[in-house]
């Protein structure tokens, strides 16, 4: 069973989305979603500065299987990427809500995290699938 | 396995299956205009007679000439083992076997490839080869804009004393993506691109400059000044060599202060003859940082279970199998059975043998230079230090003179005058090592008596 922090939201796509202090939000994948693509060998991040909309592909996340897009959960300008995860791709399969964050991203929408799934809806719309 | 077709029962039961009505309705979302509608300037089909006595017609054409003809493609002297080894049934098939549960062999050696390929060009990574340099270059620029696109727009820097041919692919495959080749002019007395026709420059952002070294007209270019040239304004240096040249000349990797990032080519002097065009092999070499944007296949060395070597394809994510339409390239395969033959042609020269060809080459397309330049009329067109080509002017049209060289049984050069008006009649020749002191002299007496 994966797990779920409930001090975040959800997009349908995996991704997570946390609000930090400093009024920028911290954004990775789920646990669900790495443990679904294995070991990860390689993870592209959308460059600083980079304006993203929501939705928008911007993230790569390569296992020994598969390569998959990662999405923007909400719009905003990237702040800083996870540079850890060049060398150490694997932090995202040990630490999907910790150390294995991908980017941060100041919201183009100040509360725009409301659209997103709680812990409990991302829940049920995996065992959905 | 052999090759059976699906019958018209066949197909009837797998369209019911998914409930189509026709094959023609599983093209429905190709819009009209987007179809092909048949092959205008294919002609209608000949028998096997006549295919035969057509071919048997265009072979009897074939290599009959003395040979003083370079333009991109090479007459090597190529080992009599290279191709006796290559076509043995070990390596001989249509087709690259690529599982690495059978096909060791092939991967090992397409692996010996890459490593030759690396220590050739002063690169980290090469792929197992593109289909020949032309396409390669464009695959390299493709993959430079993927890389570096944060640099301003797609513009690519392009010598004009780039292989035309190469140009022409380039700006086939590159257009429809959006990226813009700015021309840069070589210098009309040595034959290259100097500082001076960068500085009309100065100021404008490029993804990518190109470099080809030595050039269409066998100049050397001052690879360094532009290496760092390019560098400075952020763009990256794609460096289009003759692998030939390498055996003498600075590897790309150690152009300038930080070397060229991405390297390619044509494979063809390394035991590839020529046979009426192709086929040839590419070749694209490149920085470590660059790898997951490089196109085609890779192999990889590892150990198995046991902890023996063993070879595999690797980095298999930027292919299309993996990524589809955001794979890095829609080359899916390489010239395996000719990449074998450059590998065992590298393996019997090794680098002596490769520095020697090199060498004889440069050697006797001087001579060349010399012996026809003594002739009234004759003088060299470029200045520039020279590999194994020259650009020489004659005084009367190419065309003319190449075809009374081929009556008497010598292939003169390659006409410049069509893509180059500028230099008036301008021939390209080239003396490789397969040429004696006698084929020159014979070439020599011969044009002075045309002349």
């Amino acid at each position: 069973m994966s797990k779920t922090p409930k001090d975040r939201r959800y997009a349908k796509t995996h991704e997570w989305v946390m609000k930090l202090d400093d009024g920028t939000v911290a954004i990775g994948i789920s646990d669900h979603a790495q443990a679904t693509l294995g070991d990860l060998v390689f993870v592209e991040t959308p460059a600083a500065g980079r304006e993203l909309k929501a939705g928008e592909s911007c993230a790569v996340v390569e296992s020994v299987k598969a390569a998959s897009d990662v999405y923007a959960p909400i719009a905003g300008e990237v702040t800083e990427v996870n540079g850890k995860l060049v060398d150490q791709p694997e932090l995202l399969n040990q630490d999907p809500y910790g150390e294995g964050w991908l980017w941060k991203m100041k919201p183009a929408v100040a509360d725009d995290l409301g659209k997103l799934l709680d812990a409990a809806a991302y829940t049920s719309s995996i065992a959905e699938s | 396995m052999p090759f059976i077709p699906h019958t018209e029962a066949d197909i009837r039961e797998m369209l019911d299956v998914i409930g189509a009505p026709s094959t023609e309705a599983l093209f429905d979302e190709i819009p009209e205009a987007l179809r092909c509608k048949g092959l205008q300037h294919v002609p209608e089909r000949l028998s096997e007679m006549e295919v035969a006595r057509l071919m048997r017609g265009r072979a009897a054409q074939d290599g009959t000439l003395l040979n003083f003809c370079g333009a991109g493609a090479y007459e090597h002297h190529i080992p009599a083992a290279v191709w006796e080894i290559t076509t043995r049934g070990e390596f001989y098939t249509a087709y690259t076997p690529y599982q690495a549960e059978a096909s060791q062999g092939t991967l090992q050696l397409l692996y010996e490839y890459q490593s030759m390929m690396c220590a050739l060009t002063g690169m980290d990574v090469s792929n197992a080869s593109m289909y020949d340099g032309a396409s390669a270059l464009a695959e390299a620029l493709l993959m430079a804009v993927r890389v570096n696109s944060s640099n301003g727009p797609k513009r690519v820097l392009m010598p004009a004393s780039v292989h035309p041919f190469y140009r022409s692919t380039v700006e086939a495959i590159t257009a429809a993506q959006g990226i813009e080749l700015v021309p840069l002019a070589f210098d009309p007395q040595q034959g290259r691109s100097l500082a001076s026709a960068l500085q009309v420059h100065e100021g404008d952002e490029f993804t990518a400059v190109v470099i080809q070294q030595p050039n269409f007209f066998g100049v050397l270019e001052e690879s360094d000044m532009l290496t760092d040239w390019a560098h400075a304004r952020g763009a990256l240096v794609v460096a289009v060599v003759n692998p030939l040249s390498l055996a003498l000349l600075k590897p790309p990797g150690e152009w300038g202060n930080e070397g060229a990032g991405i390297v390619c080519g044509d494979g063809q002097p390394l035991g590839v003859p020529l046979s009426s065009g192709g086929p040839y092999f590419g070749f694209l070499t490149c920085r470590q940082k660059f790898v997951r944007q490089m196109p085609g296949r890779i192999v990889g060395c590892t150990v198995d279970l046991d902890g023996k070597p063993g070879y595999t394809l690797t980095l298999q994510a930027r292919e299309q199998h993996i990524r589809r339409s955001k794979a890095t390239s829609n080359i899916c395969t390489n010239q395996g059975l000719l990449v074998t033959a450059a590998t065992i042609h590298m393996a019997l020269l090794g680098p002596q043998g490769l520095e020697r060809a090199a060498a004889q080459s440069v050697a006797n397309t001087q001579t060349l230079v010399e012996r026809l330049s003594a002739l009234p009329g004759v003088t060299p067109v470029f200045t520039g230090d020279r590999f194994h080509e020259a650009v020489l002017k004659l005084p009367r049209p190419v065309n003319e003179v190449l075809a009374a060289l081929a009556e008497h049984g010598i292939l003169g050069g390659y006409d410049l005058t069509r893509h180059y008006p500028q230099l008036g009649a301008a021939l390209l020749v080239c003396a490789t090592e397969t040429r004696t002191h006698g084929d020159i002299e014979h070439y020599a007496v011969t044009l002075a008596h045309i002349l």
